[in-house]
């Protein structure tokens, strides 16, 4: 019961629970180790996670659309070792270009699964589980199994990381490409008719073609741009961690996905929100982080991770039970 | 008037589906051919009986999860805790082995905790119907397989081979050629194929898989049904875990990784798509034997499992996308037809 | 029109199949009849192949390695010098990499060599025991089974090739932390997956080395797992760091542990508080080995894999030619000098109950040599 009357005061939005699901641990992992909620350590939290936070933007595309795509680990892999072995090969290549050789392959990876899915109609997720084998073995085979060492990459590329100058010195440039994606994300798909489209294509893809929009190249789009986003996740991965090696991003699909659903986007398409998905990638990655701080035995750390996710989602859809209840209160009155 | 006119639908459909699903599996028996004979050109030792029969052993284990999961495919849901199911049951298998408990209950152990976490996928599933099942196995997966390590933290536990009978399950062979396990295997394929395509309850699992609103409206007890297999899953995990264990001797939380993709993409070459409702059981046990012996036919030769991967990923992407342009013409002059 | 088309095609299949199953049958049968030769295997089953008029370690079998996964360096350099060998003794080698490092490719692995029809075969297990039943079935067959890298228990194998001993690397780490840390102070462990048999190996030997009053001033704060795993390993030094921010130093006893943990602190700016040691490869650290306080790593430790990956091929040719049965006691003598004690080698008892061979003792990569090493693997 009481439970009840504590839903009912979270009555402005999801996003609202999720906030208050973060404020709670949060608190509880710094009242455990005062050294988490410190500048150095959010900032290492951004950093180290930045990957994520691109990867489930353009996740979320993809979930909107009713599509999802498992194979971003295996296309942030190929791309970054693509651009890793050029690296290699030509120390001299300047950061940006490495970085756009890794968008181009992901871009490539993105299109041609977006155009198996779109065009040849093939369930996603059979499609990007093919996908997956094919790209994790594509980065094998050109790199010979061999890995690209700290010692092989410029040291412009592995400065990259670490430094703050696209952030005018006071943010790291990874986090200055979270925040400009988030930024544009949410611009897009906020304010502006591509925006509103996707979220179209998702709700009902029969209703958004009869009304005009040509939902077999919006989704070719969402599925190219998660590839070009992973293609820069490649980059920043490899930049980093200064070392490149054919098995990077293993399983990462799954955390971006948890991420997603826990910020409230609906896998049947049609839901989700810019602000909802950068709250749930965070509140993954502190569980990633916070975990170890505050000693919790390594080997309950998939265990509280899988429960929390479970509980987050849950209390979602008890939260939108409630909303939608309320919402039809509000009518009969 | 809705209810009639869906009625038809389904009725239409499923005969015209038919045809197709008879080319479907007509083309993959072209492809388990032409693999065939791919193999025994290649290498001139993979027409013996006794290296196919050793070949099938160790694609079979995974192939128990792959009975359940048509079924969980075919009413348009899907499980990616599998793996993590396998890990948990031979995990407790193992742990209470090693406490003393008699074999033959450590594996009803087994069974039990398969049962126990397919039916708490299924609580789940039917209590929160808002949720893609997707993400509810994405959590237990996690949540599973966490609970092995928290059990059994960095150790392994083993010993089972000192139990004749136990090993035998994976590696004995009924008069020296055919392994136990793959006749148990095919006694339960047949049992899964009679209920799909010749009872009520798999003629329920298409209705239930086609339109689920439908299924409902006309009598079906979907939350039941769906209960039934996600359990059902759970102790065909158990089973996986015990073949496993068996094959291994032993158990480690890390048992099962990836088999949930693998168990998947067996289901879905042979036709049973994730958009439910469609798919016959026979072409998933043809895929399962497809690739287990596309894979030992390479592996025969020693082709490098980078090249494996990419070849099983492109075979997926190919194979499912051959038809499915064919599917897209077909509906669209059969659309144009009834109009 | 389609349905016609598919049943000819069907036909022409089928008779095709039909035609290259008889053409095919009884070629397999001819060759699988002339296969079984293992005419050297009798030859020099006299014991010591020392004094034998041929080279004992000639051979014209064929040979599997199983390595542990695919798309790992330092897997590649074993199986590389594996492959070096036999194919210079004259043998075949056939080289199997799991997908991925589970004990269950791994068992698919062995199947597919033991249906080549294989005379021995390496490994370097994913898991202790995991893999007994798939390969005592093999030594039923007849083929020999040695470990190398990472041991199978000692009912599955006939010998390990262990890279060095397990006491040997726990003490040389143990005093390498003594030595950087300046013999007190608290350190911390990154290991591998929590699974992992070596790594678990090596840490219950340094805990057993650090009982020594030697040792006691020295405080150990923790066993980390990094799943060898890069950005896990990482979230893994983080938690190391803010656990105990006077931690001196930090041992990774795995290639991938130690560089996640050679990144961290450089970024972190730590290189000159917080000081690093472990096992690590040359070519992947040579960045951070250095005496000043620029560099976490004033020295780490490894063997050479493709010197690993020669010796175990020695010991399965010998395995197979009746040089060595794999006993402990027992000497041999492999040609090539540059091994072990002028290329002679004895077969001792491990720890485990089985016997084993020791490659020779870790090797310090220090900022003197690293950037000699790092050219080579």
């Amino acid at each position: 019961m009481e439970k009840k009357s504590l839903w009912k005061t979270i009555t402005g939005s999801r996003e609202a629970s999720l906030v208050i699901v973060l404020i709670i641990l949060c608190v509880f992992i710094a009242s455990r180790n005062s050294a988490f909620l410190t500048p150095g350590s959010i900032e290492g939290l951004f950093k180290n996670y930045a990957v994520n936070f691109v990867l489930t933007c353009g996740m979320m595309l993809v979930l909107i659309i009713g599509g999802i795509d498992i194979s971003i680990g295996s296309t942030l892999a190929f791309s970054g070792m693509t651009a890793s072995l050029v690296l290699r090969d030509f120390p001299e290549t300047s950061v940006p270009v490495a970085f756009l050789i890794s968008i181009a392959v992901g871009t490539v990876c993105g299109l041609l699964i977006g155009a198996v899915v779109a065009y040849a109609k093939v369930p996603p997720i059979i499609c990007t589980l093919g996908a997956m084998s094919v790209y994790r073995g594509l980065a094998y085979l050109i790199a010979k199994n061999e890995w690209v060492s700290a010692s092989e990459f410029s040291k412009a590329y592995k400065a990259f990381a670490q430094s703050r100058y696209l952030g005018f010195g006071i943010i790291n440039n990874l986090v200055v490409i979270v925040i400009i994606l988030i930024v544009v994300f949410y611009i897009v798909m906020k304010w502006t008719p591509i925006g509103r489209k996707v979220y179209a294509v998702g709700s009902n893809a029969e209703a958004a073609l009869v009304s005009g929009i040509k939902v077999t190249k919006v989704k070719l789009a969402c599925y190219t741009i998660l590839g070009a986003l992973a293609g820069l996740s490649g980059a920043m991965f490899t930049s980093l961690y200064a070392s490149s090696q054919g098995n990077m991003g293993e399983g990462i699909e799954m955390d971006v996905i948890a991420a997603c659903v826990v910020g409230g986007v609906s896998l049947n398409g049609g839901r989700g929100s810019v602000i909802g998905v950068f709250l749930g990638t965070l509140i993954i990655s502190i569980i990633g982080k916070g975990l170890p701080m505050i000693g919790v035995s390594q080997f309950w750390q998939k265990a509280i991770k899988g429960l929390i996710i479970l509980l987050a989602v849950i209390i979602n859809v008890l939260v939108q039970r409630q909303m939608d209840k309320a919402a039809l209160k509000r009518r009969e009155i | 008037m809705a209810g009639k006119s869906g009625r038809t639908i389904i009725a239409e459909e499923k005969f015209s589906l038919k045809k197709l699903l008879v080319r479907w599996e007509t083309f993959l028996v072209i492809i388990f051919i032409l693999v065939n004979i791919m193999n025994s050109n290649i290498s001139d030792k993979y027409l013996s009986v006794p290296g196919l029969f050793n070949a099938t052993n160790s694609f079979l284990s995974i192939a128990f999860l792959t009975l359940p999961m048509c079924f969980v495919l075919l009413i348009g849901e899907i499980d990616i805790s599998v793996g993590a199911q396998v890990a948990l049951s031979a995990v407790l298998l193992g742990i209470s082995f090693n406490a003393g408990v008699p074999m033959w209950l450590a594996v009803i152990i087994a069974l039990a905790v398969g049962v126990l976490c397919g039916f708490l996928n299924g609580i789940i599933a039917i209590k929160f119907t808002e949720l893609n099942p997707m993400i509810i196995t994405l959590g237990t997966q996690i949540l599973f397989r966490g609970i092995a390590e928290m059990i059994l933290k960095d150790q392994s536990t083993g010993g089972f081979t000192s139990v004749k009978w136990f090993s035998n399950l994976y590696w004995g062979k009924i008069g020296g050629v055919v392994p136990v396990m793959f006749v148990i295997f095919v006694i339960c394929a047949v049992i899964f194929g009679v209920v799909m395509h010749k009872s009520t309850f798999g003629r329920r699992m298409y209705a239930v898989g086609s339109n689920k609103l439908a299924a409902k409206y006309s009598g079906i007890n979907v939350p039941g049904m769906r209960l039934t297999i996600y359990t059902l899953t759970g102790l065909f995990c158990g089973v996986c875990a015990v073949f496993a264990s068996s094959q291994m001797g032993s158990a480690r939380p890390n048992v099962g990784a990836g088999y949930e993709l693998d168990a998947i993409g067996m289901c879905v070459l042979g036709g049973v798509l994730t958009d439910g409702g469609k798919g016959n059981f026979i072409g998933a046990m043809i895929s399962v034997f497809l690739l287990g012996l596309l894979k030992y036919g390479l592996g025969l030769v020693n082709v490098s499992s980078n090249i494996m991967l990419v070849v099983k990923g492109a075979l997926l992407i190919f194979a499912v996308m051959i038809p499915h342009l064919n599917l897209g013409r077909f509906f669209k002059k059969k659309a144009v037809k009834t109009a | 029109m389609k349905k016609k088309l598919l049943s000819v095609m069907l036909c022409i299949t089928l008779t095709a199949s039909m035609l290259v199953g008889c053409s095919g049958k009884p070629s397999s049968n001819g060759t699988t009849d002339t296969t079984p030769t293992k005419p050297a295997e009798t030859n020099t089953d006299n014991g010591s192949g020392d004094a034998g008029s041929a080279d004992p370690y000639a051979t014209d079998g064929t040979y599997a390695i199983i390595v542990k996964s695919a798309g790992n360096p330092y897997n590649k350099k074993e199986s590389d010098g594996y492959k070096q060998v036999i194919e210079a003794q004259g043998g075949t080698c056939v080289i199997q990499e799991p997908e991925s490092a589970t004990a269950e490719d791994q068992i698919t692995c062995i199947n597919n060599v033991v249906s080549q029809g294989v005379d021995a075969i390496a490994i370097a297990a994913n898991d202790t025991d995991a893999l007994e039943p798939a390969l005592k079935q093999a030594m039923d067959q007849g083929i020999h089974v040695m470990s190398l890298d990472s041991a199978v228990n000692a009912n599955s194998r006939e010998v390990f090739v262990n890279q060095a001993g397990t006491r040997e690397i726990a003490q040389t780490l143990m005093d390498a932390i003594l030595d950087i840390s300046g013999g007190e102070g608290n350190w911390a462990i990154l290991s591998a997956a929590s699974t992992a048999t070596n790594q678990n190996a090596w840490i219950d030997g340094m805990k057993e080395v650090m009982q020594d009053s030697k040792y006691s001033k020295l405080n150990l704060i923790g066993v980390y797992y990094g799943d060898d795993q890069y950005q896990a390993s990482v979230d893994q030094t983080a938690a190391i760091l803010t656990d105990d921010p006077n931690v001196k130093v930090i041992c990774a006893p795995t290639t991938v542990g130690i560089m996640a943990a050679a990144k961290v602190l450089q970024d972190e700016g730590l290189t000159g508080k917080v000081k690093l040691t472990g096992l690590g490869l040359p070519s992947e650290m040579a960045d951070y080995i250095g005496a000043d306080d620029a560099h976490s790593c004033p020295y780490m430790y490894l063997w050479n894999p493709i010197q690993l990956g020669n010796l175990a091929a020695y010991v399965s040719i010998g395995l197979v030619n009746g040089v060595i049965t794999g006993a402990a006691g027992e000497t041999f003598t492999v040609p090539d000098t540059t091994l072990g004690d002028n290329g002679s080698y004895t077969i001792k008892e491990a720890a485990d109950g089985g016997t084993e061979i020791i490659l020779g003792a870790p090797f310090a990569f220090t900022p003197e040599n690293i950037a000699e090493w790092s050219a080579v693997y």
